[in-house]
């Protein structure tokens, strides 16, 4: 069949070199109008996303406005849920998605380890510290939140509030908390094993007995104590308490004092994605200061690129005790930790 | 009579045997394939050798166990609720001078087709112990605080589960037990009445042992019914840690699969509801009677006098809390910011806007769910009209295959078919999975027993004599078919395309395994939306929903004579 493919090179060769041309600036990392022209072409682009729906839809609306060529449909759901997707398309040969992001950093270093995913460095992500990207371009933190405590302030007042996670252990705090799950939601994965690292299994293993409401989603804790569902939340989204707050909703945010977990949320673009260009024209778009600014005013998130402010009233990063994420340590430990969870808190 | 029978078979056994044999066939390997598949799997260990350690694990394993035994003691209550509320109402409307019947049969209608998940939503924004509505106004009634005082109700418990089951499965139940008083003379009763018998003699004597082969009957589908969600439990019973088989299966069918295990866990249920099954023909098969022959006379209806009080009590029970509650909370919700806030300050249409012009999702779910619909509900028509004709007049060899085949699958779980489906359809020659066809498959499937119900209820009501006697006059079977039966069943092969057209636009439990992103329904869409807490989208995407099917509903019984409310 060689022959075959010869004479079609022969035959198409024009066409190859024209396509070359209009292609090869994907292979680049600025958005070039050659890339912009390709990708109007492709017409769309799919993002996989975990990040609330609502902020995911807003990122959307402007890049809608920025290029109303390109159509962009959001795929939103917790990161463990959009990682077992992914998986499960890739395996029987779907090739769906773009670009995606998730809140479980370690799902990248799976995800590159397989060769699924495409280098590519947005030019913004130049400027951003080396430790929250990858060195060989493949992923980049898109935006980093923390995994806060929280509570409703019209349930419990100032004073009671607990003061960290070992405070909740305190019989006064049963049947009245919620945490996420870490099968679910790669925020809750990251922030539970950083729980686990610095007060061990032992520790979750006395909070599983306080009657803690199990919810899927690190986006959904916040909303269930602003509604007055539950009064303290072990742990949620810091960007849905920023969001709660901006809407007036009954909560505060609680840093705890062993540490509050810091999660980065990388996103990267897949080798084998349907809309190439699109993608790439997506993913510059994200990283670049504005979209950061307005995920970090509208969104609650924080940002990793160094021209971006947090609005005033917000605790600055420097004030707060971090737990880091350690996503290359975290990866074996996955299945591990999410079966010990489950026998613990349920689904 | 026995001739004309007899002459009829060697007439047409030549082309109706090739084609019943087709059609078995073909569900076969509806039914039969992705069934065969799963027992496959279950029995297949890591390196492809036959093994039974996938059952070793389930029994020896609490954690598989335990949610066994909840599944069948809720589903058992469920059925149990569900023949205790049903049994009274399909009585009180078919026997008695109850007012409002016509508003009450429409009101059941609404409950029937309220998607159970979404009634599940809505008992989360009533009951939640805390912030449930419900729950608020107890709390305000009686001064007391939330989280200090015991919640009136708490919604995320298996008791909450069957309670919320049984709201929207009990229509099942009622439609059973009314069509059947339906077509029941009433003469016996009247018998009874003139010989000086009470209503609820006559009621307890004579209605209650004919229509009891539709109360078992009813039962069994309310128990089968609840067995095979998924929505209900997942929204209700995980929060409060609590597993049931299919929840159990979902989570073992995450990424990677456990597939033999997802496959081991769903035969038991299988095995139970198949001997559940045969008890039930085994009790209903020798009281087979065809009651009408023609027009059945009216009824003399049972004056309720003071009874009327506590006869629409009931009703205003079941329905407040199937329809008027939750339908109540969903347009609430909808329309105000914070869910769980006073509604004065907090009215906004923010959810509407993002629904309808920011979500993404909006436009290929609603296109996603139609297609999918319309396509289950017009092929799952023509099969189950073809198949219970041949069936049940048993005119070709294979007739009871057919039958078999076409009632198979109310024993196969929604989520347990899908794991037989994504097995059977994942690898080649048959790739479809991350199409729609997996799904339709899927809906074809699930739906063929309702529909057969339906279909069969329909054809066995018009007796074979009518046939003979057009026969008799000189008319080919198939001048026979269509002059008389299908004018007959005409209004049973609508209300079966519905059924299934309903049936198929609110799935959730096979859904949920076989959808990827481009072929997401509304259904998965708002079991997303929960995951996130996103009350007023999903608020939004449930009245809508609702309203498209109550147009439809509107639409068709504008065509037909209105028998449906």
């Amino acid at each position: 069949m060689r022959w075959m493919k010869w004479n079609c090179g022969i035959r198409t060769l024009p066409i190859a070199l024209l396509a070359c041309a209009i292609a090869a600036p994907a292979a680049g990392q600025e958005t070039t109008p050659a890339m912009l022209a390709a990708a109007a072409k492709e017409g769309k682009v799919v993002w996989y996303s975990s990040i609330d729906v609502k902020v995911s839809e807003l990122i959307a609306k402007a890049f809608r406005a920025d290029y109303p060529n390109i159509q962009i449909e959001v795929e939103r759901s917790g990161s463990e849920r959009v990682f077992q997707r992914i998986n499960q398309e890739y395996q029987s040969g779907i090739k769906n998605v773009d670009v995606v992001n998730s809140s479980d950093a370690s799902h990248f270093i799976y995800w590159k380890q397989q060769k699924w995913l495409a280098a590519h460095t947005p030019p913004d992500v130049k400027r951003y510290p080396a430790q929250f990207k990858d060195a060989e371009g493949y992923y980049a933190g898109w935006r980093a939140t923390l995994s806060v405590m929280g509570y409703n302030t019209t349930l419990v007042p100032a004073k009671d509030a607990p003061t960290g996670y070992l405070d909740l252990l305190d019989p006064k705090w049963k049947g009245k908390l919620v945490k996420s799950h870490p099968g679910y939601s790669g925020t809750s994965l990251t922030g539970t094993y950083a729980i686990v690292k610095a007060l061990g299994w032992d520790y979750l293993e006395k909070l599983s007995k306080q009657g803690v409401q199990q919810l899927q989603s690190t986006t959904a804790t916040p909303k269930s104590i602003a509604s007055g569902e539950r009064a303290v939340m072990v742990d949620g989204n810091e960007y849905n308490m920023f969001i709660e707050i901006d809407a007036k909703s009954p909560v505060a945010i609680i840093y705890p004092k062993e540490g509050t977990p810091f999660v980065t949320s990388p996103t990267a673009i897949f080798a084998e994605a349907p809309h190439p260009n699109a993608a790439r024209v997506l993913q510059n778009f994200l990283y670049t200061a504005k979209v950061q600014q307005l995920a970090v005013n509208e969104g609650g998130t924080r940002s990793l690129h160094p021209d971006v402010k947090d609005p005033p009233g917000r605790t600055p990063l420097a004030q707060i005790k971090i737990l880091p994420d350690d996503p290359a340590t975290m990866l074996p430990l996955v299945a591990d930790i999410k079966k010990r969870y489950t026998a613990l808190f349920g689904n | 009579m026995l001739s004309s029978r007899a002459a009829t078979r060697s007439r047409f056994v030549d082309w109706t045997a090739p084609f019943a044999i087709a059609l078995v066939l073909l569900l076969a390997a509806l039914v039969l394939l992705p069934m065969f598949r799963l027992l496959m799997t279950s029995l297949t260990g890591e390196a492809r050798q036959l093994t039974l350690e996938h059952y070793h694990q389930l029994f020896a394993d609490p954690a598989f166990v335990k949610p066994l035994l909840t599944t069948l003691w809720t589903s058992a209550a469920v059925g149990v609720l569900c023949v205790l509320a049903a049994a009274p109402m399909s009585w009180l409307v078919s026997r008695t001078d109850l007012p409002g019947k016509r508003l009450l049969r429409t009101l059941i209608l609404a409950s029937f087709v309220t998607p159970p998940f979404l009634g599940a939503f809505a008992w989360v924004l009533l009951g939640g112990p805390n912030a449930g509505l419900i729950n608020q106004w107890y709390y305000a009634l009686f001064g007391l605080k939330p989280f200090e005082a015991t919640p009136l109700i708490n919604i995320f418990s298996a008791g909450g589960m069957v309670f919320v089951m049984a709201l929207y499965t009990f229509p099942y139940v009622f439609t059973f037990v009314a069509n059947s008083l339906d077509v029941i003379p009433s003469e016996l009763e009247e018998a009874s009445a003139i010989l000086g018998a009470p209503a609820w003699r006559t009621a307890l004597d004579i209605t209650l042992p004919l229509v009891m082969p539709a109360l078992l009957a009813g039962f069994l589908i309310a128990f089968l019914q609840s067995m095979t969600l998924f929505g209900t439990p997942a929204i209700l019973a995980l929060p409060a840690g609590i597993d049931t088989m299919t929840t159990k299966i979902w989570s073992l069918f995450q990424f990677p699969p456990q597939l033999g295990l997802a496959a081991a866990l769903s035969l038991p249920l299988l095995l139970i509801t198949v001997l559940l099954l045969r008890a039930q023909s085994a009790i209903m098969g020798r009281r087979g009677y065809s009651v009408i022959g023609g027009k059945s006379t009216g009824t003399r209806l049972i004056r309720l006098g003071a009874w009327t009080i506590p006869a629409l009590a009931l009703f205003a029970f079941v329905l407040g809390s199937s329809i008027v509650l939750p339908y109540g909370v969903l347009v609430r919700t909808a329309f105000v910011k914070n869910w769980s806030g006073p509604v004065v300050g907090n009215l906004s249409l923010e959810h509407w806007r993002f629904v309808f012009f920011e979500f993404s999702q909006t436009r290929l779910a609603f296109q996603n769910t139609f297609v999918l619909g319309i396509a289950a509900a017009t092929a799952g028509t023509i099969l189950v009209t073809t198949v219970g004709y041949l069936s049940l007049r048993k005119l070709v060899w294979g007739h009871r295959y057919l039958g078999f085949l076409a009632t198979a699958p109310v024993a196969i779980p929604g989520i347990v078919l899908a794991v037989g489906l994504f097995l059977s359809y994942t690898q080649p020659p048959f790739v479809l999975y991350g199409t729609l066809s997996i799904i339709f498959l899927a809906y074809l499937t699930k739906e063929l027993p309702v529909g057969y119900q339906q279909i069969g209820a329909s054809l066995k009501s018009v007796h074979p004599e009518l046939e003979d006697a057009s026969r008799i006059f000189g008319a080919t079977r198939l001048r026979a078919l269509f002059d008389i039966t299908a004018p007959l069943i005409r209004n049973g092969v609508i209300a079966t395309w519905i059924f299934i057209f309903i049936g198929s636009i609110r799935e959730l439990s096979a859904t949920i395994l076989l959808f990827t992103a481009r072929t997401k329904t509304i259904s998965v869409t708002m079991f997303d939306l929960r995951e996130s807490n996103d009350w007023g989208p999903i608020a939004v995407l449930s009245i809508t929903m609702l309203l498209i099917t109550f147009a439809m509903i509107l639409l068709i019984n504008h065509f037909t004579d209105r028998r449906l409310t």
